[in-house]
C-alpha cells in the first residue's frame, strides 16, 4: 500500500499544482509509491488522520498537537521564512480603527483555518470579543472575506497575512487593517507518521537539501519556499504548549 | 537570589518604596511609579520557567516590555517581575493550579525594570515531556481594559 500524504486544506489555490510536483520529485527520490491527497476542509482531513490515513502531512500548527499526542506523529521540517501571522481587517470606510471600538456584538468573516481563527480571535479579545458575541461568517477563501467586509455584511475579517498580501490593490484599496499579529513561533511542520519512521532520517535529509539541486529548488519553487529547515521534538511541544495557552 | 531595585533605574520622580517577602524566604525592596507601558498590539509575552519558577526562556516581547535585558532575566526566578498590588493568593492560585497538571488564567499586572507597571492577561501551562513536567510556560496576551478595570477593583479587597 503506498504511503499517504496530505497538505493543510490552507494551502493557496495557486500552489497546489506545486504540492503535485513535490510529491511527484519525492517519490523519485524515495523510490517509493506516495499517494498525495487533497482534502477540502479540515474536517475531512482531520477524518483522514483520525482513520489513519495519513503517513506524511504538511500540518497546520493547530493540528500538530494532536497529530503528536494521539497518533505519535514526529516533526521533520518547515518553510524557512514564511508567515503563519493573522491580520484583522474592515472595510475601508469603517469608523472602527482599534478593536476596542467595535460594538459589544459583531460580525466577523473567516475561513476554517484553525490557526488563523484562533489567533484573530485573540487580537479581538482587548476589545471584549469572544466567542459569545461574535457571530462568524464562514467563507470559503479569503476573497470571499473580503467581499463580506466591503459589502458591508461583516464587520471585520480575519485574513492570513499572506492571503491579504496577494488579494489584488484594488481590493486591498476597499480594505483597512486594523491590527496584524506578530507572533513568529507558529508555523506549519510537515510532519511523520509512525508508518514512515525508519525512512524519517533520509526523508529529512532529502529536504534540507533541496535548495542546493537546481532540480529540487525548482519544485521548492512551485511551492513558493525557499528552503526547508529542521524542527525538533523540543521546538514542536514548544510549538504546541503555546497554542494550548491560546486556546482558552 | 534577587537584587534590590535601584533608583537609578527608576524613569520618573513620584516613586513609592516597599518590601516584598518573596517566595522561600527572602525579601526584596521594590521602587514603583504609576507610568504604565500599554500592551503592543497583536504580540504574545512568552516565558519559559523551570518546576522551582526559575526563567529559562523568554521572548524578544518579554525583554522589552519588561525593560530587562535578557540576561539579567534568564536565571532569576520569574517573582522579578511581581508588583506590589497584585495579591499573594493570585499567585498561590497560580501555583497550585499548575502543581496540579492544569491550565491557570488570569489577569496580572506586571513591574518593570523601570518601576512601571504594564498588565497581561496570562496563561500558565505544564510543560510535559515524556509524561513528566518539566518546567511551565506563559503566554500573555493583551488584556481587555474592562476585565482590567475589574481587577483594579477586586485585587485591593484580597490583601
Ligand atoms: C511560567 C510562570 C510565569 C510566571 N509569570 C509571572 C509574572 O509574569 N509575573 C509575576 O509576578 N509572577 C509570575 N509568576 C509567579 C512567580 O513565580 C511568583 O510566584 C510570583 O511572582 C509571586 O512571588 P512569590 O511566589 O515569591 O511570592 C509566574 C510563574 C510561572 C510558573
Amino acid at each position: 500500500m503506498p504511503y499517504q500524504f496530505t497538505v493543510s486544506p490552507d494551502f493557496t489555490p495557486s500552489h497546489l499544482a506545486g504540492w503535485f510536483i513535490f510529491n511527484t520529485w519525492l517519490q523519485r527520490q524515495m523510490s517509493e509509491a506516495i499517494h498525495l491527497e487533497i482534502y477540502h476542509d479540515f474536517q475531512a482531513q482531520r477524518q483522514a488522520i483520525e482513520n489513519d490515513q495519513v503517513d506524511l502531512i504538511y500540518a497546520n500548527p493547530f493540528d500538530a498537537a494532536m497529530l503528536v499526542r494521539e497518533k505519535g506523529f514526529r516533526p521533520l521540517v518547515r518553510a524557512t521564512g514564511v508567515s503563519g501571522e493573522a491580520i484583522i481587517a474592515v472595510n475601508h470606510e469603517s469608523k472602527v480603527d482599534n478593536v476596542v471600538q467595535f460594538d459589544s456584538a459583531v460580525k466577523v468573516a473567516v475561513t476554517d483555518a484553525p490557526d488563523i481563527q484562533m489567533m484573530g480571535m485573540i487580537m479581538l479579545e482587548p476589545g471584549d470579543l469572544d466567542a459569545d458575541n461574535v457571530e462568524n461568517i464562514n467563507c470559503q477563501n479569503y476573497v470571499l472575506v473580503a467581499k463580506k467586509l466591503f459589502n458591508n455584511e461583516a464587520d471585520a475579517g480575519i485574513f492570513l497575512e499572506s492571503a491579504y498580501d496577494e488579494l489584488s490593490s484594488i481590493v486591498k484599496a476597499r480594505l483597512r487593517i486594523i491590527v496584524r499579529s506578530q507572533i513568529s513561533v507558529i508555523h506549519h511542520t510537515l510532519m511523520v507518521g509512525p508508518r514512515l519512521f525508519d525512512k524519517s532520517e533520509q526523508l529529512h535529509e532529502l529536504l534540507i537539501n533541496m535548495q542546493n539541486n537546481e532540480k529540487a529548488k525548482g519544485v521548492l519553487d512551485s511551492l513558493g519556499f525557499q528552503q526547508w529547515e529542521t524542527v525538533d521534538d523540543e521546538e514542536m511541544y514548544f510549538m504546541n504548549d503555546l497554542v494550548d495557552t491560546l486556546l482558552v | 537570589m534577587l537584587h534590590d531595585m535601584k533608583l537609578e533605574d527608576i524613569v520618573g520622580d513620584q516613586y513609592k518604596e516597599v518590601t516584598l517577602d518573596l517566595y522561600g524566604g527572602f525579601t526584596r525592596k521594590i521602587i514603583y511609579t504609576e507610568i504604565e507601558t500599554p500592551y503592543p498590539d497583536g504580540k504574545l509575552i512568552v516565558s519559559t520557567t523551570d518546576k522551582q519558577g526559575i526563567i529559562t526562556h523568554v521572548n524578544q516581547s518579554f525583554v522589552y516590555m519588561s525593560g530587562f535585558e535578557e540576561e539579567e532575566l534568564l536565571g532569576a526566578p520569574h517573582s522579578i517581575l511581581r508588583h506590589p498590588d497584585m495579591p499573594p493568593a493570585a499567585f498561590a492560585d497560580l501555583w497550585n493550579t499548575v502543581n496540579a497538571g492544569n491550565k491557570w488564567q488570569g489577569f496580572v499586572k506586571n513591574l518593570r525594570k523601570d518601576g512601571g507597571y504594564y498588565w497581561v492577561k496570562a496563561t500558565v501551562i505544564p510543560n510535559v515531556r515524556d509524561g513528566e513536567v518539566v518546567g511551565y510556560t506563559s503566554v500573555r496576551r493583551k488584556p481587555s481594559l474592562t476585565k482590567v478595570d475589574e481587577c483594579i477593583k477586586l485585587y485591593p479587597t484580597l490583601f
